[in-house]
């Protein structure tokens, strides 16, 4: 009844090009920004922030990159982790080498430079498909685990390998609270959100997607493959690049090439099968499938035994987590392979015939 | 659609039982003090890590059986880490909502980003034997505490080991000793020390580093087959110690040859390997296996005999479980510390858990009264050492059990080890802009 665009006319092209067409959903999405913004510094607490909200945003981000790669393009990637080491350690050099360096500076260069390694590790791309190509980029995995642990330049010569940042500040602004440093990747986020939806609309987008649906078609009709499947790799490292240099600088604090281990890589490549491939909205719900269901259940499964007068050791409590989240992980894939972002839009025509279905 | 519904369902009645359940649990809880219990019972390291938790938990109980600190009870929360710092963090918020007033957090990995976060939250950080070794200057390391010694000491002490037998420093030069470590920062600590030593003494230092979780070491071993070296000193870390050791046996390194950091000599890395590992040393955190000590009769007379034991009766006393255990001891002596400043049978705060901590003063005659006569030596802190001892132990495996073969103490060579200490702590200072606290600060 609600949610319906009868009477919601578009006399300019301007009008029928809108993100959001349907004016309902607009406002919807606005308002949940402005809900993100206002309404939820107010209300969460430095739990939430620190344990759930900013890795969530975080991983979003990175599932984001990884989307338009693997969504989007076509191309599989299982190099995402190392993408996120390289954004981390580049941003951290940027930042302990060069005086004065902008936090902001420093986390986008670190993106630039992972845009780079992308395109290197993309070049097999224009030669394999497919599970090859999954193999090829777990080379990029395997090699910067290497680099990382071994060079230790890359470390600033720390002794142990560990690198650590603190005191982030932006423009005179210091990112010490959790809500401040929520407020910070939420910012960064919504922005490349914005970027990547609108990327995905625009004549790079397309290509991306004629790539993917057929790439001899696609050539014959004009589009270069070289370019296409090379952009694709660039932009989607840039925004893994980016995630992994707030993970290290804004989440952990001090972390070490483990933090971005070949599991973070297949975490992430999760996240967008099973969010939605090829939706910017799937890779919200994938990374909140993967970053909050874990820690709900941890939590959940012994409160739940003490209801019932059963308690619950902490081993069973770690396995019964990975099985339930296995197997809910096979059920979602069997009850809708195209992800959740498929459960959402299913949601959303079944609302606009609501009440009289047919 | 069934499917749908179904999950729909499920989902609604999720959301409805937590919102059921998370109200009595934000109940505060009074009069008790709070002990989180980071532990990885799952996960790669899980032979190693589930002792040290029963050994945590159960000292917290006899504790509690024995009325508490002062009348203080403690309660108690484990949060399953399995290794991963990213899972460590959020233990630690969660804990830290729950009123926590002192951490463990059982992985240098996780110490590593606790570090960052502690001095925010206000909130010590024990790290009994492991951590950041130039964590020990409290000056700057306000709040982290690794108490009983870092690997600093212990590499220290594994190459006057190693002098020893060989009847002296002087004989060192020339020698050579390979360092088989896990490739991580919990592996690289000790490399300065040794870089350091082999400079001063004149042996040669091999590095060999094997990836988590060491399962595969071919090549490593295979370069030891080649290198020779007259020592080996592993570094390693659960299933990655007794694959050395198989491996060791495999390519003939003596065993006897080998000397284990205090994490790679207990008995879930040798026990596999069994008459295979006889002769193996490794270094111990002052106690060993301690099943004939006070403390483990009584944990078993007023804990296990009840039937409220942690973990299975005959692990009690091994080398793991004693280190939980004294782990928990000393987090809570810290408590009684500093309720004897703060007043008695109160709960402390963060705050004054670590003043408490920063002068712990435990003579030999407080550790006989509470059962560790012949398990550990005293440990004194200060606002500038935040270790407290440095005292170690060697014991070899005799393909059964750990033995005390030289019944004989070391103790960290404080001339060596203190200007690094001074030197990485500074550096770490400048780098985080930190004043490191004057002498007059750390009366208050």
């Amino acid at each position: 009844m609600l949610y319906r665009e009868n009477g919601q006319f578009k006399t300019t092209y301007a009008a029928d090009q809108q993100i959001f067409p349907i004016a309902q959903d607009k406002w919807f999405v606005l308002g949940l920004i402005a809900f993100a913004f206002i309404g939820v510094p107010l209300l969460a607490d430095e739990y939430l922030f620190r344990a759930i909200l900013i890795p969530f945003l975080i991983l979003a981000l990175a599932a984001l990159g990884v989307n338009l790669l693997v969504g989007y393009c076509g191309q599989i990637t299982l190099g995402a982790g190392a993408f996120m080491a390289v954004g981390a350690y580049a941003a951290y050099n940027f930042l302990v080498r060069i005086d004065g360096m902008p936090l902001l500076g420093a986390i986008l260069l670190g993106g630039l430079t992972t845009a780079g390694v992308g395109i290197l590790f993309g070049i097999p791309s224009l030669r394999v498909r497919g599970l090859y190509l999954a193999v090829a980029t777990l080379a990029a995995q395997f090699f910067c685990d290497w680099a990382f642990l071994r060079i230790k330049w890359f470390t600033n010569d720390s002794s142990s390998g560990s690198v650590s940042v603190s005191n982030l500040e932006m423009l005179g602004w210091s990112i010490d609270a959790p809500v401040e440093k929520y407020l910070f990747c939420l910012g960064i986020i919504v922005l490349f959100g914005l970027l990547a939806k609108n990327m995905t609309r625009a004549t790079i987008g397309r290509q991306w997607m004629a790539i993917r649906d057929m790439d001899v078609a696609a050539e014959v009709i004009g589009i270069r493959p070289m370019f296409a499947k090379l952009s694709a790799f660039a932009v989607s490292s840039f925004f893994v690049g980016v995630a992994g240099a707030l993970w290290g600088f804004v989440h952990l604090g001090s972390w070490e090439p483990a933090a971005f281990s070949v599991d973070r890589s297949f975490q992430l490549l999760f996240m967008v099968i099973i969010g939605g491939l090829g939706s910017i909205m799937g890779s919200f719900f994938g990374a909140a499938f993967i970053v909050v269901l874990p820690i709900f259940l941890n939590q959940f499964l012994p409160a739940l035994g003490h209801l019932v007068g059963v308690s619950i050791s902490t081993a069973a409590v770690s396995h019964a987590e990975l099985i339930i989240f296995g197997s809910l992980i096979v059920f979602f894939l069997i009850v809708e392979p195209h992800g959740l972002a498929r459960l959402w839009s299913i949601a959303k025509e079944k609302l606009r015939l609501w009440p009289f279905p047919h | 659609m069934k499917f749908r519904s179904l999950a729909l369902a499920a989902a609604l009645a999720t959301v409805g039982l937590t919102a059921t359940i998370a109200s009595p649990s934000a109940q505060a809880q009074a009069k008790e003090q709070f002990f989180p219990v980071i532990v990885y019972r799952t996960g790669a390291y899980a032979a190693n890590g589930a002792p040290w938790a029963n050994g945590y938990v159960d000292y917290l109980k006899l504790v509690n059986a024995k009325g508490g600190i002062n009348g203080v009870k403690l309660s108690f929360e484990e949060c399953e880490t399995g290794y991963a710092t990213d899972r460590g963090v959020e233990c630690y918020e969660r804990l830290k909502g729950k009123g926590a007033t002192l951490f463990q957090p059982l992985s240098t990995g996780i110490t590593f980003a606790l570090t960052e976060k502690a001095p925010a939250d206000k909130i010590p950080l024990i790290t009994a034997g492991y951590g950041r070794s130039e964590s020990q200057n409290g000056a700057v390391f306000s709040w982290n505490f690794p108490l009983l010694g870092t690997y600093w000491v212990g590499a220290d002490v594994a190459v006057q080991h190693i002098a020893k037998q060989l009847g002296g420093a002087d004989k060192l030069k020339g020698k050579k000793i390979a360092l088989v470590y896990h490739d991580s920062p919990y592996g690289k600590e000790p490399i300065p020390v040794l870089q350091e030593l082999s400079k001063t003494l004149g042996f040669e230092l091999q590095l060999l580093p094997v990836a988590h979780p060491g399962v595969e070491q071919k090549a490593t071993w295979l370069q030891i087959r080649q290198s020779r070296p007259d020592n080996v000193l592993l570094w390693g870390w659960g299933v990655m110690n007794s694959t050395a050791l198989k491996e060791a046996q495999a390519t003939g390194f003596p065993r006897e040859k080998m000397i284990g950091i205090w994490w790679a000599g207990a008995e879930p890395d040798v026990k596999d390997v069994g008459a295979g590992a006889k002769g193996y040393t490794a270094l111990t955190l002052q106690h060993g296996a301690e099943p004939n000590s006070k403390v483990v009769k009584d944990m078993l007379d007023l804990v296990h005999a009840k039937g409220q034991g942690t973990g299975p009766k005959d692990e009690v006393g091994s080398v793991l479980y004693m280190r939980g255990l004294i782990s928990a001891m000393l987090g809570v002596e810290g408590v009684r510390k500093a309720q004897e400043r703060y007043g008695k049978g109160k709960v402390m705060t963060g705050e004054q858990v670590r003043w408490g901590l920063e002068n712990l003063d435990l003579d030999q005659k407080v550790l006989d009264g509470m059962g560790f006569a012949g398990v550990m030596r005293p440990v004194q802190t200060s606002c500038l050492d935040h270790m407290g001892s440095s005292w170690v132990r060697v014991h070899t495996w005799d393909g059964g059990k750990w033995n005390f073969s030289t019944p004989d103490w070391y103790q960290a060579n404080e001339k060596v080890l203190r200007p690094m200490v001074m030197l990485a702590s500074g550096k770490y200072a400048e780098e985080k802009k930190i004043t490191p606290r004057t002498p007059e600060q750390c009366k208050q």
